[in-house]
Order: structure tokens, then C-alpha cells, then sequence
């Protein structure tokens, strides 16, 4: 492990660059804003607005960043906050602000940088849609929330942008609304991210009326820090968790949905539905990472507390913290057996997103922020890389997505093959040159450090399985021959531009995370960093690697080996379909997860509507009619009693008023006058006794 | 008994004006034929200058004024008794809006227009008075004088299976107004006022269980019972809503919008200013059963409404669903105040009535689209009659679907801060129900998805290629009340800022 270098003093005091944070969403949120006021053909503002805001935002959030990394230089763990009062309600306060520290300060670049490259990518790639202003709209307002949530400095700002990251997500899977799969795809995924959300709010409401606030950090009073963090660990929840590991375990589940953890990540592969842009920046690179931001976020109030066991000589971990590593861990494995045996090209990336994810979660479980962290963060580009070069493809290949109907495209588009296997290569953890290696060894190494081995071993598997598929899938792509109907071409440079620059970051971020010089790291955690070759002289730490190594270059061969240049027809089953029928059946249709929750939670669901509209309509409206029934039968009887003794002339009057309103007597039933007279009856009632109660 | 109550007499006012313009407007509109909506438009748009004047004249301290107290008949507690503090400052104002909305949406008329206005604007001045007075009698005769336009509204103007409708409509509301005025007489004889700000002082003393055992025995209990019934049908309580769903369905569009966005808060708007302040004790003793009555409201509300095929019985369940959140609200804060709870409690109540004007706003804004969905589509409802129509109309599907966000409860739009506020406030007061509640969310969430899949999204069938798009003075009208929206949804200091003095005070006054 690293040295243990002693924390830089805090510097909290907010400088200009905190001042004007806020302008970082604010820009493209404003873009937003004005391209949807534009008139549908306008597409060169559109498109010059979206990237333009968010060019803005770059520039700003590198500014940020260098103020972390100048304060960083000079001994100072930056962390700037700017609080205001959003509202009152009774005495205390519902307050909104944001935070400036290395953790958003990295985000901040990340995903503004992704974005603006994803946005000139879309340029290319959506020039032949009617609709092109409308999905700069989106696209710009999910980079507002999206930058908004990195931001916040409160739960409920973080909340707020956090949902309309989740409404955007879902205009964009639904962006081609008249197919019927792209518009239940995004319902799908606002649904089932909202189930995550429900829990979150949950516990956001929870953290509110146990500290009073909901800022993150507030000089001392914030939720995050020690009076607030010792409160809650006061406070016992049940089943021996304390308040803090309670709440920290709701927002978790809001995170299993935005960063779609097993059980929860039946939307992800959906979302597929939506154009290939989308699922680079959203459903790959930002959003489905803010899950684990999240995390790294309120990791003090997940920390927080007794760990679970304590063996000497192991880091030991919180019970949520462990809950975190569990989740992570098994959807990691869950998802690559998944993505083995898919054949739409979008899918398998989209199980792989789920599988990596799983990873982040299960390093910031075992590793803490830093490696968690430094796993999504070279995820984002690797990924973005491969869904922009699976977008160049299926552009390439007239639409087509089934790579069992490609093959050969080496020759046909050899930038997106180069580019496309730097993020494979990446992704697949392929050893020293690649950042994936590097970040996938920092969770491996936390995980086989840590208290509990059964994550580290499914890591492991985890690792092999997805060299496994990424090579099955390249073998397809781009070996053998082409059997599609018309030939491929390369896309244009306006696409294959930005692949190139992703893909010079999927090599060389792997720099700043070697174990000889763990710059990101210590960047995070306020430490001075150092250049050391003696970090790899950590025990056991070279044949952690070798072995990792090993596993990678055992996937890749299996792959090669059963797939290599094969060229199988479309028809043909698949090598491992031979092999093992049953297991492959099941993979393919995803292990019957969408279909246990069609016969369990939706069957309820439309099953226990239907009980309470019977409901209403039998039991509720039975007991009405009965009611209205006697009514009327006294009512009869009332008629029989008034008509000839008290009532005589106010009838009258009735009639002569139906008559002369024309219409009024043409649909007034009797019905309707004998409750006008019980009425009438009810005020003479009432005049008479108050008159006699009042009398002196 | 015949306490002859000190005539502070104060003259008429601005609270007269507001209550009496709608009613003069009435008589204008009645008599105008082809030119009443121009009347009822131009009666509406004084109607809501004079509400925003009112909501500027609060006093600070969150207390009732622009008081108005003249002796009316002493002798028997009646007074010319009005006042506002925000609380009906702003069911003014929201009445006062909705009400314009609804003249706006009414666009064709065929039948007698001059009837037709001149009952919307009896309505509103029903709807200003009973938010404005405070004393029982005065209250009570523009709540049945709510009533009765809206009946007629729905009977003669209404749908297919109209007749049926209004019946229910009525009858079950008189039934509830039977029941208040039973339980207010009973109080006026135990006390002899009928003053709301004396009975809660009296409540807030304990003399006024003690005048009412007193007088008429221990029927404290069921007094209180009798009021809740008559709220609870209004708002309404789950089992008390069945006459709901078909009211909503079946009253034109733009009535509907009245039901609920104005008519509904009247039922809880009297929870609060009445049922709360002068029976909290013996509501506080119930308190559990009702909470569990307004968690199957928020929860089977919810549910009710994913099982239509009516998208304004779908709506009609909504709102059922968000007002159950209002009586979440309600119930849940009904325990004895201390230091510790006060916060939690102002905060739920904060929430209730911000979610009242929201609910109001956001439900009228839904059936203003309904009215024009069915304009355009020959009356059609039905959530499968439709489909695609993004793609014809995307003004239309991008500007309901705001709307349709913003009942989902979308933060930077109104809903959420209101309901946020509530499970703030609740969620201390009572986890359990805070958390099944929870389930609202998500099946609201559910219901309303489904109907943008259904109705926009999918191809367009050929009967509906043409589906024609807002017009510009359709998006200029709608335009101002999304705006609405999203300011409320960002920066509801808007009227939070009035609201939670009057919260303090309300709370200040208030004992369970």
C-alpha cells in the first residue's frame, strides 16, 4: 500500500473560482433553455450553442481544477465551500450550495471533457436527423444536471440535479419515440432508477430530521462531518445498525439504480434504445457513474462507524461499506456472464458498463474513494471510446447492430478498428500500457487486501469473463469476413476526431495510477505525492499483477481460440451455443431476470390495481348505492309528507323556476328537486332552531 | 349561550370587493349571450389582480388581516366576520387563477354561454368567500353556494353519464355539509359563538370541551367525527371519494379543472382553518386511524388510477393521490407540540399548504390539456383511443408533458418541493406512514409514464396524422402557468416566505 502521509491542512475559505462554480452548469442549462425556443431547422445554432456552453464549462471546471492542483501543490487539501438559504420552513432552514474539493474537481473535468467530445461526435452522427435541435436540447440539459450533481454541496441539490439527470436520460432513450421499444425502454429506466430513488429520498428525508441539515460540509456543521456523522452513529436504527449506516445503505440503493447494480439493472441494456451518442456520454460515462460519485460523495457517512471485523492486519469495513462490496461484486460477474452471450453490439457494451460498475462500487467498498474513483474515471473515456467506435460501426454498416452480420471491418474502417481496440484493450485490463490495467489492479489489490475474500475472487472471474467477451466481440466486428448485405465505409472525421482523442486517454491515464507513482490517489485524499519504483515492492503486489495479467491474457486466448477469424454465419449457433446449450439459452435471454420481475413485481402490480378499482367500484361504490338507496326510499316517503302539508308553495316555486330555465327543465329529473327541497328544508330547520336558541 | 359578541366594526373591504365582482359578473355574463366569456375573462382578470393585491397586503407577522367585522345578527352569533392570513390569501389567489384557467380552457360553448359563465363565476365567489370569512355561518353559505353551481355545471353541461354524476356529486357533499351544520349548531349551543378565531381560543383553553360536556355531554368525539366526514368528502379521504372519479369524469373539462384545482382545497382548507384549531384534541386521539386512512388514500389513490382507461378518471385518481398527501400532512402533525416536534411539524404543515396551490396549479394545467386533447379529438378519453401524437402536435406533447412532470413530482418543478417538505415533516412524525407513502410516489410515477407512452409516443395511426398542434394563443395561455411551475419549483421562497409565519401562528394556536 501506499505511505501513509499525513493529510494536508484543510483550506475552506471560498476563492473567486468557488464564487462562480455555479456558472459550470448554469451554461449549458441556459444553452438548453434557448435551443428549445429555437424553430426546429435551425441546426448549426443548435449544435453551436450546446458545444459552445459546454466548451464554457470545460474552461471553467479546468480553471477549477488547477485551483485544487495549485492549492494541492502548496500543502492545502482544498475544499471550498458556498452555502446559501434556499427557504425557511418553521425556524430551521432548507440550505443549497456547492463544494470545490479534488473528488469534483476531477468529475468536473471528466465529464465536461467526455461531454464536449461526445457533443462534436453527435454532430456526425445525428446530421441526418429531423430531430437534431431537439436532441442538442437534451443533450445540453443533461450536462447542466449532470455538472450540477458533481457539484452540489447539499443532498437536495444533488437530489434535485440528480433527477433531472434521470428525465433527461429519459427524453434520450426515447428519442425515436415513434419505435414502441425506444418509448417503454425509457419508461423502463425511469421507473426502475425511481424504485433506486424512492430509497434515497427516503434516506435523504431521514439525514435531514436526524442532523438538521442537509449540506454536505459547512465549516464544522454539515452532515458530513464529525458532530453530525457522531449523532447519528449515536442513534440505533435496528438489526444493530446504527442511524448512519441506515441512511448511508437508502442512498446506496438510490445509487444501485442510476449505476444499475444487480437487482436494479434491467434498465441499462435497454437504454440501449437510444442513439449511440447517448449511450457513450449517459448510460457509459456520467450518469450511470453518478451512482458511484454518490457514493464517494457521503463516503464519510458510510465509513462512519464500528467496521465490521476486525482482524489485525486487514483493512476492515463498515457493514454498509460491505453491503456496497457484495453488490458490486456480484453484479460485476453477474453482468460479464451476461455480456458473453449477446449479440447486439450496443448490448454487450451495455453489460459490460454494468459489469464495470460493479467493479467501482466493490473498489470504493474495499479501496475507498480513490480507487473507486480512479476506475470510473478511466472507465469514462475507454467506454465513451467504445460506444463512439460502436456508433461509427453500425453508422458504417447501415444501421445494422447484430455483429453476427458483420466481420472484417479492419480493412473497411481501420480508425475505428485502431481506436476500438485501444478501448478493448483498455477495458480487458490488457497489462502496463493500458489505463484499465492499472485501475482494475488498484480495486483487485484492495479487494485481495481486505477483510472479506469472496468479492476478490469473483473480481477475479469477473476479469476473465470480460476479456472473454470484448474478444469475442472484436472477433466478429472486425476478423473474418464481411456478411452484411451492403459494404461498410469509415465514418467521417468529425466522429473518428474525438474517438482519437478518447483514445489517447485510454492509454496514457494509466500514468497517474501506477503503484510507483499514485498521483490520483494522493490527489484525492490531500496527500503530497511521490515517485517511487519501491511501490511495487509492496508484498505480494507483483504477483497480484502477474496473476491479473494471466487472467487477461487467458480470456483473450479462449476468445481468440473459439472465435478468432471464424466468420460464423448468422444462422450458425454460437461455438459456446455447441458447447453448452442449456447455460448458453440462459445467458442469452439475460438469466430470466426481466421475466421474474414480469410475473412478480409487475403481475402485482397490475394485479393489485385491478383490486383497487374493484374495490372502488364494489365494496365502496356497494356501500354508496346501498346508502343512496335508503335515501331515496325516505326521500319517497318525505315527498308523500311535504308534497301536502309544509312544502306546498316552495314547490311551487321549484316548478315555476324549472319551467321558465328552458334548458334547466328539459334535464332536470325529479331527483334533483326533491334534494333542493331537503335543502330548502334543511335552512328552515336550521333558521327555526337557531331562531328558538336565540331567543332572550 | 347568547353571549352578544362585541361588534368591532371595521367596514367593508377588499375581501368584500373580491367575493362581490364575481357575483356582479355573474349577473353581467348571464345577460350577455355571445360576449359572456369576454365578461367572465375580463371578471377573472380583476379577480386575480385584486387576489395578488391581497397577497401583498399580508401582515408580516403571519396573523389574519384586512379584517372586516360587522354585526350581522348578534343574537345569534352571526357576524360579518372576514380576514385572511396567507394561508386563504393564497387558496385566493389559487381560486382566482384556477378560475381563469377555466374560462380560458371553456373555449366552445353552445349551450346557453350566458348560464354557463355566470354559474363559473358564482362558483369563484363561492369559492373567495368561504376561503375569506371566519365565522361558521358566513362560511357555511358560500360553501353550499360553491356547491350549487358546480352541480348544475356538471348536470347540464357535462358528459355522457353526466345525470348520475351531479347526483353523487351533490348528495354526498350535502351529506358532509349536513354534518358540519349539525356539529356547529351543537357548538353554537354549547358556546354561543360561532367565531372560529373564539373557538379556538376556547379549544386552546380547554373551555370549550368542557361548555360543550357542559351542555350537551360528552359528544366532543363525535362532534369532531361529524366535521372530519364533512371535510373528508370534499378533499377527499379514502373511503369517502367514490363520488370523485365520475364528478371528474364526467363535468366538462374546464369544470373539472374547478373541482379540483379549487373546490378540493376547500375540503382541506377546512381541516385546517376549522377542524384542526377547534377539535385538534379529539382529532390528535384519532390520530393513527387517520393517518392510516390518508396512507391508503396516497397508496390506493395511486393504484386506483393505473387500472382506468379514462385518462380523466386517471387524472381524477391522481388527485386523489396528491391531496392524500395534504392529509398525511395534516394528520401526521396532529400531536402535542413541544420544542422538539414544533420543526417537523411546521415543516409538514409548510408543505400541506404549499402542496395545496401546487396540486391546484399543476391538476388544473392537466385538465386544461384534457379539454383541449378532447377538443381536438371529438370528445374522445380513452387512454388507448390515442397514440403518437408527439409526432402531429409536439408543442402540445412537450408542454403537457411538463405538466405531467411536474404531478410526478420532478424537482425544479413546483410538486416536489411541496412534497419533499411533507415526508420531511412526516417522516419524524410518523415513519411508517411516510414510508408506505413512499409507494405513491412510485406508482404515480408508473401511472403517468404510461399515459405518455400510450397517448404520444409509439407510430402516429393514420386518424391522428393530422392531429393539429397548440395555436399560438393555446401556447401564450398555457405558457404563463408552466412558467408558474417551474418558478415555484425553483424558488418557492415565492411563497413560502408568506406561508411560514402564518405556520408558526397556526401552530402557536393550535392544541392536540
Amino acid at each position: 500500500m501506499i505511505q501513509e502521509a499525513i493529510p494536508f491542512t484543510p483550506q475552506t475559505a471560498a476563492s473567486s473560482i468557488t464564487q462562480i462554480l455555479w456558472l459550470i452548469p448554469a451554461s449549458p442549462l441556459v444553452a438548453s433553455g434557448v435551443i428549445a425556443l429555437l424553430k426546429q431547422p435551425r441546426r448549426k445554432p443548435a449544435a453551436a450553442l450546446a458545444i459552445g456552453s459546454l466548451s464554457v464549462s470545460l474552461l471553467l471546471s479546468l480553471a477549477a481544477f488547477a485551483h485544487v492542483l495549485a492549492g494541492w501543490a502548496n500543502g492545502h487539501a482544498v475544499r471550498e465551500t458556498l452555502n446559501c438559504t434556499w427557504f425557511q420552513v418553521g425556524a430551521s432552514s432548507v440550505s443549497m450550495g456547492w463544494v470545490l474539493d479534488p473528488l469534483a474537481a476531477v468529475m468536473l473535468v471528466m465529464v465536461s471533457f467526455v461531454g464536449l467530445l461526445i457533443f462534436i461526435y453527435s454532430v456526425g452522427y445525428m446530421a441526418h436527423d429531423w430531430n437534431f435541435v431537439r436532441f442538442f436540447c437534451f443533450l445540453s440539459l443533461f450536462a447542466g444536471a449532470m455538472l450540477g450533481v458533481v457539484i452540489a454541496n447539499s443532498m437536495l441539490l444533488l437530489f434535485m440535479s440528480w433527477e433531472i439527470v434521470g428525465l433527461t436520460s429519459y427524453l434520450l432513450i426515447g428519442f425515436w419515440y415513434e419505435r414502441p421499444s425506444a418509448s417503454a425502454a425509457a419508461k423502463k429506466a425511469f421507473l426502475t432508477t425511481r424504485v433506486g430513488d424512492i430509497f434515497f429520498f427516503l434516506g435523504m428525508v431521514w439525514l435531514f430530521s436526524q442532523t438538521g441539515t442537509l449540506l454536505f460540509y459547512n465549516h464544522g456543521a454539515g452532515s458530513l462531518e464529525g458532530l453530525a456523522l457522531n449523532s447519528l452513529l449515536a442513534q440505533h436504527a435496528a438489526f444493530g445498525i446504527t442511524a448512519a449506516g441506515a441512511i448511508g445503505l437508502l442512498i446506496f440503493a438510490g445509487a444501485m439504480g442510476k449505476s444499475g447494480q444487480v437487482p436494479l439493472h434491467v434498465w441499462l441494456p435497454d437504454a440501449m434504445e437510444g442513439p449511440t451518442p447517448v449511450s457513450a456520454l449517459i448510460h457509459a460515462a456520467t450518469m450511470v457513474a453518478a451512482g458511484v460519485y454518490l457514493i464517494a460523495r457521503v463516503y464519510p457517512l458510510m465509513s462512519a462507524g464500528i467496521p465490521l471485523m476486525r482482524t489485525p492486519g486487514v483493512t476492515a469495513i463498515t457493514g454498509a461499506l460491505a453491503v456496497v462490496t457484495w453488490v458490486g461484486a456480484i453484479t460485476a460477474v453477474f453482468a460479464a456472464l451476461i455480456a458473453i452471450a449477446q449479440n447486439d453490439i450496443k448490448r454487450i457494451l451495455a453489460y459490460s458498463t454494468v459489469s464495470q460498475l460493479g467493479y467501482m462500487m466493490a473498489g470504493l467498498g474495499l479501496g475507498g474513494v480513490a480507487v473507486g474513483l480512479f476506475h470510473l474515471i478511466t472507465h469514462a473515456f475507454f467506454k465513451s471510446l467504445l460506444f463512439l467506435g460502436a456508433g461509427s460501426v453500425i453508422h458504417g454498416a447501415h444501421e445494422e447492430q447484430d455483429i453476427r452480420k458483420m466481420g472484417g471491418l479492419w480493412s473497411k474502417m481501420p480508425a475505428t478498428f485502431a481506436t476500438y481496440a485501444i478501448g478493448m484493450l483498455a477495458l480487458c485490463g490488457f497489462p502496463l500500457v493500458f489505463s484499465g490495467f492499472w485501475s482494475k489492479d488498484g480495486i483487485l489489490e484492495a479487494a485481495h487486501s481486505g477483510a472479506i475474500q469472496g468479492p476478490y475472487y469473483l473480481l477475479v472471474f469477473g476479469a476473465l469473463l470480460t476479456a472473454f467477451y470484448m474478444t469475442r466481440q472484436v472477433s466478429y466486428v472486425f476478423f473474418g469476413y464481411w456478411r452484411g448485405h451492403h459494404p461498410a465505409h469509415e465514418s467521417a472525421r468529425v466522429m473518428t476526431m474525438p474517438m482519437a482523442v478518447l483514445a489517447f486517454f485510454a492509454v496514457t491515464l494509466g500514468v497517474i495510477g501506477t503503484p510507483a507513482w499514485p498521483w490520483f490517489r494522493s490527489f484525492l485524499n490531500g496527500q503530497a505525492a511521490h515517485f517511487d519504483w519501491h511501490g511495487f515492492a509492496e508484498p505480494g503486489l507483483l504477483s497480484l499483477m502477474a496473476m491479473s495479467s494471466f487472467v487477461v491474457f487467458l480470456g483473450l486466448g479462449i476468445g481468440w481460440w473459439l472465435y478468432g477469424n471464424k466468420s460464423p454465419s448468422p444462422e450458425e449457433p454460437d461455438a459456446l451455443e455447441k458447447a453448452a446449450p442449456a447455460l448458453w439459452a440462459g445467458l442469452r435471454d439475460r438469466l430470466y431476470v426481466d421475466e421474474f420481475y414480469g410475473v412478480t413485481f409487475i403481475a402485482f402490480y397490475n394485479w393489485w390495481a385491478r383490486v383497487a378499482d374493484w374495490l372502488d367500484r364494489r365494496i365502496w361504490g356497494g356501500i354508496v348505492a346501498l346508502v343512496a338507496w335508503l335515501f331515496r326510499g325516505w326521500a319517497q316517503l318525505n315527498r308523500l309528507f311535504d308534497n301536502d302539508w309544509i312544502n306546498g308553495g316552495f314547490d311551487k316555486t321549484c316548478e315555476e323556476f324549472s319551467s321558465s330555465g328552458g334548458l334547466l327543465a328539459r334535464v332536470q329529473s325529479g331527483r334533483v328537486q326533491i334534494y333542493l327541497r331537503i335543502l330548502a328544508l334543511a335552512v328552515v330547520v336550521l333558521v327555526a332552531i337557531l331562531f328558538w336558541s336565540a331567543r332572550p | 349561550m347568547n353571549a352578544i359578541l362585541p361588534p368591532a366594526a371595521t367596514g367593508f373591504g377588499i375581501l368584500t370587493l373580491i367575493t362581490v365582482v364575481p357575483l356582479l359578473g355573474a349577473v353581467v355574463a348571464l345577460f350577455s349571450g355571445r360576449h359572456a366569456r369576454g365578461v367572465a375573462l375580463f371578471t377573472a382578470l380583476i379577480n386575480l389582480a385584486l387576489a395578488l393585491v391581497i397577497w401583498t397586503r399580508l401582515p408580516a407577522d403571519g396573523g389574519i388581516g384586512l379584517v372586516e367585522r360587522l354585526a350581522w345578527a348578534p343574537s345569534l352569533g352571526i357576524e360579518y366576520h372576514l380576514g385572511v392570513d396567507a394561508l386563504g390569501a393564497l387558496m385566493v389567489l389559487l381560486s382566482s387563477i384556477v378560475t381563469l384557467m377555466s374560462i380560458d380552457a371553456a373555449h366552445r360553448v353552445h349551450h346557453q354561454p350566458g348560464l354557463y359563465y355566470g354559474l363559473v363565476l358564482t362558483l369563484e365567489s363561492g369559492l373567495f368567500g368561504s376561503f375569506t370569512a371566519l365565522n361558521f355561518f358566513h362560511w357555511f353559505l358560500f360553501w353550499e353556494l360553491s356547491l350549487i353551481p358546480a352541480f348544475f355545471l356538471i348536470k347540464l353541461w357535462g358528459g355522457p353519464r353526466r345525470g348520475p354524476a351531479a347526483t353523487q356529486f351533490l348528495v354526498y357533499t350535502m351529506a358532509g355539509s349536513v354534518a358540519l351544520l349539525i356539529c356547529f349548531l351543537a357548538v353554537f349551543l354549547a358556546t354561543g359563538s360561532m367565531d372560529f378565531g373564539q373557538l379556538t381560543a376556547m379549544a386552546q383553553s380547554g373551555a370549550l370541551t368542557e361548555a360543550v360536556t357542559a351542555h350537551l355531554g360528552p359528544v366532543m368525539f363525535w362532534l369532531a367525527i361529524g366535521v372530519l366526514a364533512g371535510f373528508s368528502v370534499k378533499v377527499p379521504l379514502m373511503p369517502l371519494h367514490t363520488w370523485l372519479p365520475a364528478a371528474y369524469a364526467e363535468a366538462p373539462s374546464p369544470v373539472t379543472m374547478l373541482l379540483t384545482g379549487a373546490m378540493s382545497k376547500m375540503g382541506v382548507y377546512g381541516l385546517l382553518r376549522i377542524a384542526l384549531p377547534i377539535f385538534g384534541a379529539q382529532i390528535a386521539t384519532m390520530r393513527t386511524p387517520l393517518l392510516a386512512l390518508a396512507v391508503i388514500t396516497v397508496v390506493m389513490g395511486a393504484w386506483a388510477a393505473a387500472a382506468q382507461k379514462d385518462l380523466k378518471r386517471v387524472f381524477a385518481y391522481s388527485s386523489v393521490n396528491h391531496l392524500g398527501y395534504c392529509l398525511l400532512g395534516i394528520f401526521a402533525l396532529a400531536i402535542p407540540i413541544s420544542g422538539a416536534t414544533q420543526t417537523n411539524q411546521a415543516a409538514a404543515l409548510n408543505g400541506v399548504i404549499l402542496q395545496m396551490f401546487n396540486h391546484g396549479l399543476t391538476a388544473a394545467a392537466i385538465f386544461w390539456f384534457m379539454a383541449i386533447i378532447q377538443m381536438r379529438s371529438g370528445g374522445l378519453r380513452g387512454i388507448d383511443d390515442f397514440g403518437g401524437l408527439r409526432k402531429p402536435a409536439p408543442v402540445l406533447a412537450g408542454m403537457m408533458g411538463i405538466a405531467l412532470f411536474s404531478s410526478l413530482g420532478l424537482p425544479g418543478l413546483n410538486n416536489f418541493v411541496s412534497e419533499f417538505l411533507i415526508f420531511r415533516g412526516v417522516f419524524p412524525l410518523s415513519w411508517i406512514g411516510a414510508t408506505i407513502s413512499l409507494l405513491g410516489l412510485l406508482v404515480t410515477a408508473a401511472v403517468l409514464l404510461t399515459v405518455i407512452q400510450k397517448v404520444f409516443t409509439g407510430p402516429a395511426p393514420e386518424r391522428w396524422a393530422a392531429f393539429p398542434d397548440l395555436h399560438h394563443s393555446e401556447r401564450l395561455a398555457l405558457a404563463p402557468v408552466l412558467v408558474l411551475m417551474l418558478l415555484i419549483g425553483l424558488v418557492p421562497q415565492l411563497i413560502l416566505n408568506a406561508v411560514n409565519p402564518t405556520v408558526l401562528n397556526l401552530l402557536a394556536h393550535w392544541r392536540f
